[in-house]
């Protein structure tokens, strides 16, 4: 693996080591992100399988993604990121927290791995005119305020042929039970006004947003909690993905 | 030797550094490299050293399960001409002639596991590893010092040496040093008992059935080897085991065939024959950051039922299974969310056998009307009712519970 370059950009050090004790609490599994570590394998295998199986890739080997360039909307710590480059793609993580792309930036360096994090929204990159094969875009369109104009800059951000993956949290009596009561405020497992549930996305409205943008719906799986382990299933109640393709 | 295995290999990064190349670290080994990650096993004798005899001079049961995987990784065509097939396990207690008897043909026909001298399987996997180009062997070194990082490991050799991986794998005995470094404990206890081993000629064919009789000292098991050989693993209380250990050829003989009875007809052994004290212990945890313990750096059980070299592979199966899932996802392989995974998945089965061996040699060790009973009418029991013989049987093989895809002879 290559040494990373973004270390120079912190110069100050005692902002190094500030962003690198937090980057720790970030990446630490039993932290405020314990349950996005929890949910992370069967996101990856879900994006995994789909983009080996749109590229024709080999899923068996170790850098299935060599050649191919990854965008992550709202990448925040960097834990799709990071094992997207070692699966071989070129991976820019954009997040319009400062912040948090500090703290991607500090993981990065210390994994030694040359990711290129940037504080963006997906509207400020599409006058650069760069585009990609693989736009990731998850657990993103329940925070943000117009999700039409949002999948319309993520599309355009899109090559054509390229896959956009999907998630979000569906809106109905089940996922306000789960995702608010249950996750927020019972279990704790996540910090509380994490979610607001009437921006919740239904797989309709989502289908729609998604057509709008001129892409094609190709899948939408479920993701659920079974004997204590995420997996990816057909229950699309509370959490499900979502394939979208540029032809 | 093939180039690999040398000291002075210019690569100092891996996905995995194995410490220890015995018969568990050089199979994972194998396994890593066979699902595609580049391996370096750090081991502190010469290779060369590895392969005599007089280093160790015993043999082991390979189950079917273990027989798959060591195929499935490339290593069984090294050794299946010096692989003698166990059709059958006939268990006795000291006062009647057969209690029990496990016959392959209940299951399906297909042999119970085989019975390999260790330096048979030392020099089949060796040769394996050398085929491997993923694969590097640093030896003779020592591993001096650890140091775990937020996204690597490094081990320092004793030559300065600095190799670096996101995980090591202690596969370094039951003593482990690196268990000791990184702080994990093993409590246990030993056992009043030695273990004689010896390889005996004898007159009749042993038809491949392994025998088990449950003499006052321990266990005496009587293991098929190739030919009319067969390997003796005679457990015997510790004052005795060494003055038995002690005497000349012809009354050690003597006391052989005393135990063995008539039914290989005359019998002596053969070679030099070895004793080992027996000890029990079990990891308080088999992983930690960065860190992983296999084989008999994790647990360690008494040889009643020859299931220590087995545990050690299904530990390795189950080890690789995790890792290459994960590093096929692209997730770093080092960190507890994933080897937590692997101790969760081998735990409860290392620790039930550590009872089961455990319970098996107080029960059939100790005098006292209670336990005969209890220990006559358990084995009757066990052979009268089919489910559970077939469980025991299913176990012997080393092809019951949740297993590892390599168990199964596929490569993850």
């Amino acid at each position: 693996m290559k040494r990373s370059n973004v270390t120079h950009e912190i110069a100050d050090p005692s902002e190094v080591n500030r962003f690198a004790a937090i980057a720790e609490r970030w990446w630490d599994p039993s932290g405020e992100t314990s349950e996005l570590h929890h949910i992370n394998p069967a996101r990856l295998s879900y994006i995994h399988d789909w983009c080996c199986a749109h590229f024709s890739r080999d899923p068996n080997i170790r850098n299935p993604f060599t050649g191919l360039t990854v965008l992550d909307v709202g990448c925040g710590g960097g834990l799709l990121c990071e094992p997207l480059t070692r699966l071989g793609a070129s991976v820019i993580g954009i997040d319009p927290t400062p912040e948090t792309i500090h703290v991607a930036r500090a993981h990065a360096a210390q994994m030694e791995l040359e990711i290129d994090y940037r504080i963006a929204t997906p509207n400020e990159l599409v006058s650069s005119n760069n585009h990609y094969n693989i736009v990731l875009n998850l657990e993103v369109i329940e925070h943000v305020s117009d999700p039409f104009s949002h999948t319309q800059a993520c599309a355009q951000l899109l090559a054509p042929g390229g896959i956009m993956v999907l998630s979000t949290l569906n809106r109905n009596f089940r996922s306000f039970i789960t995702a608010i009561v249950a996750a927020e405020y019972i279990l704790g497992w996540l910090p509380v006004g994490t979610h607001r549930w009437h921006r919740f996305v239904k797989p309709s409205e989502l289908a729609q947003h998604v057509r709008d943008a001129g892409l094609r719906l190709a899948n939408v799986s479920g993701l659920t909690l079974t004997d204590g382990e995420w997996e990816v299933t057909t229950d699309i109640g509370v959490n499900y993905l979502a394939i979208a393709i540029k032809d | 030797m093939a180039a690999n295995h040398q000291d002075n290999i210019a690569e100092s990064r891996f996905d995995v550094v194995v410490v220890g190349g015995g018969m568990i670290g050089l199979s994972l080994a194998c396994a890593a490299a066979r699902v595609g990650l580049d391996v370096a096993v750090i081991e502190r004798v010469e290779f060369e050293a590895l392969n005599s005899s007089s280093f160790d001079g015993r043999a082991s049961a390979i189950a079917l399960g273990s027989q798959r995987m060591l195929a499935a990784i490339g290593v069984w065509k090294y050794m299946e001409s010096s692989a003698q097939p166990i059709f059958d396990i006939r268990v006795s207690d000291r006062e009647s002639l057969l209690h029990l008897h496990f016959d392959h043909n209940e299951l399906d026909g297909v042999a119970f596991g085989y019975m390999v001298e260790n330096i048979k399987i030392r020099e089949a996997l060796l040769e394996a590893a050398s085929k491997y180009s993923n694969l590097f062997i640093i030896a003779p070194r020592t591993v001096v010092a650890i140091e775990r990082s937020v996204g690597n490991a490094a081990v320092t050799l004793d030559n300065g040496r600095v190799v670096k991986a996101p995980l090591i794998v202690a596969c370094d005995g039951r003593g482990s040093p690196l268990r000791a470094m990184v702080g994990i404990r093993a409590p246990g206890w030993t056992y009043p008992q030695n273990a004689i081993v010896c390889t005996i000629e004898h007159q009749f064919s042993h038809d491949g059935i392994a025998h088990e009789k449950f003499l006052s000292g321990g266990p005496f098991a009587v293991l098929p080897l190739l030919g009319k050989r067969a390997s003796l693993v005679w457990t015997e209380k510790t004052n005795l085991a060494e003055e038995l250990y002690a005497l000349d050829d012809k009354n050690f003989d003597i006391e052989v065939t005393k135990r063995l009875g008539s039914f290989l007809g005359d019998a002596h052994t053969i070679g030099a024959r070895y004793h080992y004290p027996l000890a029990m212990h079990h990891a308080e945890h088999y992983v930690d950051h960065r860190i992983a313990l296999v084989g008999d750096s994790a647990h360690g059980v008494h040889p009643i039922a020859g299931q220590g070299l087995n545990m050690g592979l299904r530990d390795v199966a189950a080890l690789t299974e995790v890792l290459i899932n994960n590093v096929r996802l692209g997730l770093d392989h080092g960190t507890m969310e994933v080897l937590q995974h692997y101790e969760r998945w081998r735990r409860i089965d290392n620790l039930s056998m550590v009872a089961v061996t455990d319970v098996l040699n107080r029960l059939f060790v100790t005098e006292g009307t209670m336990i005969k009973f209890s220990r006559k009418v358990g084995l009757a029991a066990v052979n009268r009712l089919p489910p559970l013989k077939r469980f025991f049987m299913r176990h012997a093989r080393g092809t019951g519970g949740s297993l590892p895809r390599l168990m199964d002879g596929e490569v993850p």
